[in-house]
């Protein structure tokens, strides 16, 4: 269906090509996952199926790229748009017009196909994705989720034989995402659709791939196969990955269930050893009080209360995680805690201090927030200036901030445009650009997105540093890897209340939706991360020893 | 019969009917300065809002328009009557104290405030604050944004640039909200010029991505794929269409002016109208873009039209035969009741009863409480 002959890219004024003489064929009717690290061309391989590489983009490609029999030199992305079906990232921001069924039509009105096609075709895809009900709504007043289908239902519409989705649920809450894999799932089995997409949350998606594409960059050979061969050594997987490459399960089990089944000989091997505990360690030399108070905090938008009476405290040292459904008021809290929002009744005290009564000029000095879109807080044209200004702003010694971005993310040319980062450097700088003013209590906003899991491993670090060096820590956040790595306490908020708070193992390990992969393959043994379990399984034979 | 001929049959009215609805209110109002009709105007559109709009977002805009009128007249008054030398009557209301300023200019801060310069504003005001909520009144009932989607195929170009702007302005807006917030977290202040340049660079950058993105999604769902036609056919279109807008606009400034050369008016109107729609036929045939599910054009869209019309008509006579009554020679007389436009002006409130009934999804919830916006 998709055949790439010898294919590399070069873009312009890049020194080294970002892909390499890619050899692959994908046959129709597979489900194939494109990984690899941020920046390792994924998405340039993806673009180059439906000619968007390099007609849109610019470049020089060489090799073939065949799609259903058409070559994407002499068809353009519009020549395709009949054959291929392309989901960018944001679904928001490929939206052409403004209601649910005004967008399923718009590809056909494009192609020119007759009105009662067009007619018949968005009543069955609206019933396909489920979107019967929203027919008539505006597109922003959906859910992540919502749009993602409704994204992927726009280009269905044209009946295209292969659908291309690059990150599809990398911006959802847990639940959205199944709801989003579990149509594509149907499509693939019910339509025998060609579906290639690249996705970061491996945990989520590789028990329903049928081919894995790893695509390792810096121009090395892209490979490709059976998920259970490529992610033997692939340097990026999954948690129950992880795990069956410690307990040496062959084949490696994909998915929750399969690692269940083989899992009973390594509970009886963990039974008698001793869990971690997952909680703060109390900070050396330090007897200030808590860092961030809330009591009965009520705030909200106009007349809808979003967080309904929220009381609790923060520590130095701890590593607090904020879970719940999108909406639920994570990031409300987040905002309050920070005094972007006034509370309308209750107290907040942030190091003691009234956050939306401090001037911005010392704000930074009590709390410290990396937003959802680390490049809100950039503003300057090199990284080098960015961090200049950042020492200014917080009237700290010259060079504080280049230091600590550069321990958080060494080799960084400093004439760099903050724009041209990786997403995960960008979350340092913005990081760095925060810790300046060395905050007790430092915020994070869904601090994983579009991160790798090489990034993220370097986040967990630098949380856990930061934690020890004494600063409290909250993240709001839908990752529950994540949080089974680094969080010390849970916080679950649902419709605005407190519904969880409590150590890490006590909240996640029996919830459904917050539990790690580790914790459902081992119950009721309360593993959280691959690594705990390696350590423990290590110390055990050392002492049998 | 087709039930799209029944004034009974819920559905959707075609955004145009309104619009061209709302324009005949505006052409009546732009011919007269007496408050009666004016106020008249304000009330039809008041009330056929109130009956037939629906609950999307873009329907509570005419709620915005008027307060945007109410803030026009504020401001007229105040110009005319406190900064103006030349408007004042003998009717003193109260004095100010003066700065004194040279007597040439026309210009005064302060003084004598007449009763005759606070009217005259008043009702010129009112006659701005009027076509502005008719505007208010089209796009509350039919968007825009619906309204662009019959833009002919010659200007289909242009009315998706225009799409796009409506989507992305308030895109903007709420982007420079979440860049100002992060901004103070940074302990800067959101003041001066510095602060701008700081606002402005993440903002627009944001906004180009945004924009390379949609590019990107339009030209893989096959837009332009069926638009096919040669540089000389493009051009003489294209010239067509233009030049025949702009005979279109002198046409309608004549007619509405009244006071230009005879050929300005309704002869230049039907030449552009000629001129364009020649443009559009031609320039739509090499569009091979279907429609999809454009609503019908039946027999309620005549109707509503119609009214519209009927009360720019009536207000032209009224003009011709009774022009005292509807430009005031004294402002400070009671103003008369022209019966005659008047008359005309109920005919357009018809569309409260003629217009169908919108589907029930469709209908504003009034007996839930008011639905709230939901945090960005």
């Amino acid at each position: 269906m998709i055949t790439f002959d010898h294919v590399s890219v070069t873009f312009a004024d890049a020194p080294a090509p970002v892909l390499r003489d890619v050899n692959l064929t994908i046959p129709e009717g597979e489900l194939c996952l494109v990984i690899g690290r941020t920046g390792s061309g994924k998405t340039t391989l993806l673009r180059a199926i439906n000619g968007l590489v390099p007609h849109f983009s610019g470049g020089t490609l060489s090799g073939r790229v065949l799609v259903d029999g058409r070559d994407t030199r002499d068809h353009r992305p519009r020549d395709l748009a009949d054959v291929v079906g392309f989901v960018g990232q944001d679904p928001l921001s490929g939206f052409v017009t403004d209601v649910v069924e005004d967008e399923l039509a718009y590809g056909m009105e494009s192609l020119g196909l007759p009105s009662e096609v067009m007619r018949k075709r968005v009543e069955e895809t609206l019933d396909l994705l489920g979107l019967a009900e929203l027919r008539h709504r505006p597109l922003t007043d959906l859910s992540g989720g919502q749009q993602q289908r409704v994204a992927i239902g726009s280009v269905l519409t044209t009946h295209p034989r292969i659908l291309v989705l690059d990150e599809p649920t990398s911006a959802l809450d847990p639940l959205a995402a199944e709801e989003v894999l579990a149509t594509l799932q149907r499509l693939v089995h019910d339509l025998g659709l060609t579906v290639v997409l690249a996705e970061h949350r491996l945990e989520r998606v590789v028990q329903y791939a049928d081919r894995v594409v790893l695509v390792p960059g810096g121009a090395r050979p892209v490979r490709d196969g059976s998920p259970e061969e490529v992610l033997v050594d692939s340097p990026i997987a999954p948690p129950v990955v992880e795990l069956g490459r410690v307990a040496g399960w062959q084949p490696l089990p994909l998915s929750v269930r399969d690692a269940r089944r083989k899992a009973g000989a390594l509970r009886a091997q963990l039974a008698d050893l001793t869990e971690p505990p997952h909680t703060a360690e109390p900070v050396a030399g330090s007897t200030a009080g808590p860092v961030a108070v809330t009591e009965h905090l009520v705030a909200g938008y106009g007349q809808t209360p979003v967080l309904q009476g929220i009381s609790t405290t923060i520590s130095a040292g701890e590593i607090v995680a904020l879970m719940g459904r999108n909406g639920a008021g994570k990031s409300t809290l987040l905002k309050t805690l920070v005094g972007m929002k006034r509370p309308s009744s209750g107290r907040v005290h942030v190091d003691g201090q009234v956050p939306a009564e401090l001037k911005p000029r010392d704000l930074l000095r009590h709390v410290g927030l990396v937003p959802q879109v680390p490049a809100d807080l950039l503003y300057e044209s090199t990284v080098g200036r960015e961090c200049t200004q950042a020492d200014k702003d917080a009237g700290v010694e010259s060079g504080t901030t280049r230091a600590l971005f550069e321990r958080l993310s060494p080799c960084v040319d400093p004439a760099q445009h903050p724009r041209d980062l990786s997403e995960g450097q960008r979350l340092t700088l913005a990081l760095a650009i925060v810790l300046a003013a060395e905050p007790p209590l430092v915020l994070l906003d869904e601090p994983t997105r579009g991160l790798d899991y090489t990034a993220k491993h370097r986040l967990v670090e630098i949380l856990r540093d930061l934690a020890a060096a004494g600063h409290g820590i909250v993240l709001a956040t839908h990752d529950v890897e994540l949080v089974a790595e680094v969080a010390t306490r849970v916080l679950v908020i649902a419709d605005g209340e407190l519904v969880a708070d409590g150590s890490t193992p006590d909240v996640v390990v029996s919830s459904p939706a917050f539990a790690p992969q580790v914790a459902k393959i081992l119950a009721p043994q309360r593993w959280l991360t691959p690594t705990d379990v390696a350590l423990a399984l290590a110390d055990a034979e050392t002492v049998s020893r | 019969m087709r039930p799209q001929h029944l004034v009974t049959f819920p559905r959707n009215l075609h955004p145009g009917a309104w619009w061209l609805w709302a324009l005949g209110l505006a052409a009546a109002a732009s011919r007269t300065q007496n408050p009666v009709p004016l106020l008249l105007i304000l009330v039809v559109t008041g009330f056929v809002v109130a009956a037939r709009r629906s609950n999307a977002p873009w329907a509570k805009s005419y709620g915005a328009f008027l307060k945007l009128a109410l803030i026009v007249i504020a401001i007229r008054i105040v110009f005319q009557a406190v900064l103006s030398s030349g408007s004042q009557g003998p009717t003193v209301l109260f004095t100010l104290p003066e700065i004194p300023v040279p007597s040439d200019t026309g210009i005064k801060l302060g003084g004598i405030i007449s009763l005759e310069a606070v009217l005259r504003a008043f009702y010129e005001g009112l006659q701005l604050a009027t076509i502005l909520c008719c505007i208010g009144a089209a796009n509350s009932l039919g968007s825009a944004r619906r309204l662009l989607r019959y833009v002919p195929g010659a200007l289909y170009e242009i009315g998706v640039a225009c799409v796009i702007a409506l989507t992305f302005a308030p895109q903007l807006v709420t982007d420079a909200g979440r860049v100002r917030a992060a901004h103070r977290l940074r302990g800067q202040t959101s003041r001066g010029l510095g602060s701008l340049k700081r606002l402005a660079m993440p903002v627009l950058e944001g906004a180009l991505d945004r924009s390379i993105e949609l590019a990107a999604a339009m030209d893989s769902r096959g837009y332009g794929r069926t638009t096919d036609a040669g540089r000389v056919s493009r051009r003489v279109t294209g010239l067509l269409v233009f030049g025949g807008l702009l005979g279109v606009c002198v046409g309608v400034y004549g007619l509405l002016a009244g006071t230009s050369a005879g050929w300005v008016g309704l002869p230049m109107l039907l030449g552009g109208c000629l001129l364009a729609a020649v443009g559009m036929f031609f320039g739509g045939r090499r569009t091979g873009r279907t429609k999809y599910r454009p609503d019908p054009w039946a027999l309620p869209e005549w109707l509503v039209t119609g009214t519209g019309l009927a009360a720019a008509v009536t207000m032209f006579v009224a003009v011709e035969r009774t022009p005292a009554d509807l430009f005031l020679a004294s402002v400070t007389q009671v103003p008369p009741v022209p019966l005659l436009a008047c008359a005309g002006i109920l005919i357009a409130i018809a569309p409260a009863f003629l217009a169908p009934p919108l589907p029930r999804s469709d209908r504003p919830q009034t007996a839930q409480p008011q639905q709230l916006e939901v945090a960005a």
